[in-house]
Parts: structure tokens; sequence; C-alpha cells
């Protein structure tokens, strides 16, 4: 999948990421406030293991390069966010939480490598 | 919906306009990021696209929400502004899972001496960059709010 088709369906894919993550975030924020951003982590480390699923799928069992493409260069790509998490960790940095900040950056990345990781494993053992 | 006085505004992240607007400003980030990353190439493990897309993002998303700050309830079209451009354009240009997934990969390939550096580059310059991009729109939004006309729209201080 190719061309012009290719980048609107990676396009519209992301979108619907974007629009998810939206969802997400808000309900989750809607029930609990929280100093530490655990929306923004939850959807971070949920969409690192679907990579790792849809990832998986591509590399051990010759799932078509398409699924990379629309669902994680596309939907996993939107649905995740590197600026929002950049700017709650400077934002914890500000009101004093450099902790809070230092486990934010730093824990949002291990869990974000090995939910991938963990996505990865699941479709080499099936 | 006419958008007369509604008596139990919806929240934001329940507004089908509001969810079409970050769809549609994610669309476009998904597709600055894709372009980046076919523009682009791999140069020694380093996925140099994803980095710059990150860092860049992690700029534009300090200055822009700094920027928008002002006193007081947010206006409508300011939050339009946060969700189209922020929220939809920015969180969709920025990726966590690819950098999850490359890392993940670095390791897996036995490199793990670049997994840690591109990790620890992506996170310092992310920072680096959101923190001077936030200094940049504090700049802006004092210019604005010492020369500007005070005509933010008191109407749309529905919350976030």
């Amino acid at each position: 999948m190719t061309g012009v088709l290719g980048f609107v369906l990676v396009m519209v894919c992301g979108g619907l990421g974007a629009a998810a993550r939206f969802v997400v975030d808000g309900a989750v924020r809607a029930r609990r406030r929280t100093a530490f951003p655990w929306a923004t982590v939850s959807i971070n480390v949920a969409g690192s293991f679907l990579i790792g699923v849809v990832m998986g799928a591509v590399l051990f069992h010759d799932a078509a390069e398409t699924w990379h493409l629309l669902v994680a260069t596309g939907f996993c790509g939107g649905f995740t966010t590197f600026s929002t998490a950049m700017v709650e960790t400077v934002r914890l940095v500000r009101s004093d939480r450099a902790g809070l900040a230092a486990l934010n950056a730093l824990g949002t990345t291990v869990a974000a490598v090995a939910a991938c990781a963990a996505g990865l494993g699941l479709t080499a053992v099936l | 919906m006419t958008g007369d006085a509604v008596p139990h505004p919806r929240p934001a992240h329940l507004d089908p306009a509001l969810i079409g607007l970050v769809l549609a400003g994610g669309a476009v980030g998904t597709a600055g990021r894709y372009g980046l990353s076919l523009a682009i190439p791999v140069v020694g493990g380093w996925h140099v696209a994803t980095l710059v897309a990150n860092v860049v993002g992690a700029f534009a998303l300090g200055f822009l929400l700094e920027a928008l700050l002002r006193p007081g309830a947010e206006s409508r079209r300011t939050r339009r502004l946060r969700l189209g451009l922020g929220t939809g354009l920015l969180g969709g240009f920025t990726t966590f899972s690819s950098l999850a997934f490359e890392i993940e990969r670095l390791f897996a390939d036995g490199d793990p001496g670049t997994a840690l550096a591109y990790a620890a580059a992506t996170l310092v310059l992310g920072v680096a960059a959101c923190v001077a991009g936030i200094v940049l729109g504090a700049r802006v939004s004092a210019m604005r709010t010492d020369t500007g006309p005070g005509s933010a729209d008191p109407s749309g201080g529905a919350a976030r």
C-alpha cells in the first residue's frame, strides 16, 4: 500500500488515534484528579503495548506491511504523545515536584518499552 | 443543536465537534510525522525522524500552551486552538509508541548502548525543547497581555 491512498489512510488512522486519546484522557481525568499525569502515562503505555503486538504480527507472523503503516505509524502514533508527556514533566518540575517529574519521564519510558516488549513477546509465542 | 444556551454543557471530550477537531489535527500531525519518516533515514540505529518530530513537537506544545495561557476562564477560541493544534496536531505529530518500539528493537538487536543513548537524548532534548518553548511562549503571552485589546471572549468560560 503506497502512494496517495496509503498516505491518506495513515492520516485517517492517526486522526482516529488522536481522537481516541482525547476521549480516554478526558474520561480518566474526570474520574481522578491527581498531580501525577496518570491519563497520559496510561495512554502511552497502552499504545506501546499495541505497537508491540502489531509489529510482532508483522515481524513473526508475516502480517502485511499495511498493518505496520495503519496501526503502528497511524493509530498508535496518533494515540500516543511525546509532547504532552514533556509538557506534563516540566509542569511537575514547576510545581516543585521534581521527583514526580523524573518518575514521569523515566517511568513512562521504561514502562512503554516494557509494554512494547511484552506485546512483541506475546505475539512471538502465539 | 442550535448553539443556544445549553443547560448542561457536556464535557469537552464528549463533544462531537471538538472530537472532530482533534481528529483533523491528529491527521495533519500524523502526515507530518509520516512524511518525516519517509524523508529522513535511520542513521546508525538512531531514528532521527522520530527524534526530530518529538523534540520539535515538545518545543511547539510548550510554546502553544504557554502563549495561549491567560488569566481567567479559557475562551472558546483558545480552547479550539489548544485542542486542534495542541491535542490534535502536535499530539499526532509526536509519538511515544514508535519511540518505545525503536528502543526495544535496539535492545533486542544487542545494541543496548545505542538504545540507552537514543532514549536519553530524546528525553533530555525533549525536556530542554519544551522549556525553551515555554519561555518563548511566556514572552509572547506577556506581550499580548500588555498591549492586547483585552477582547478575550468571556462567554466561552465553559471549562476545558
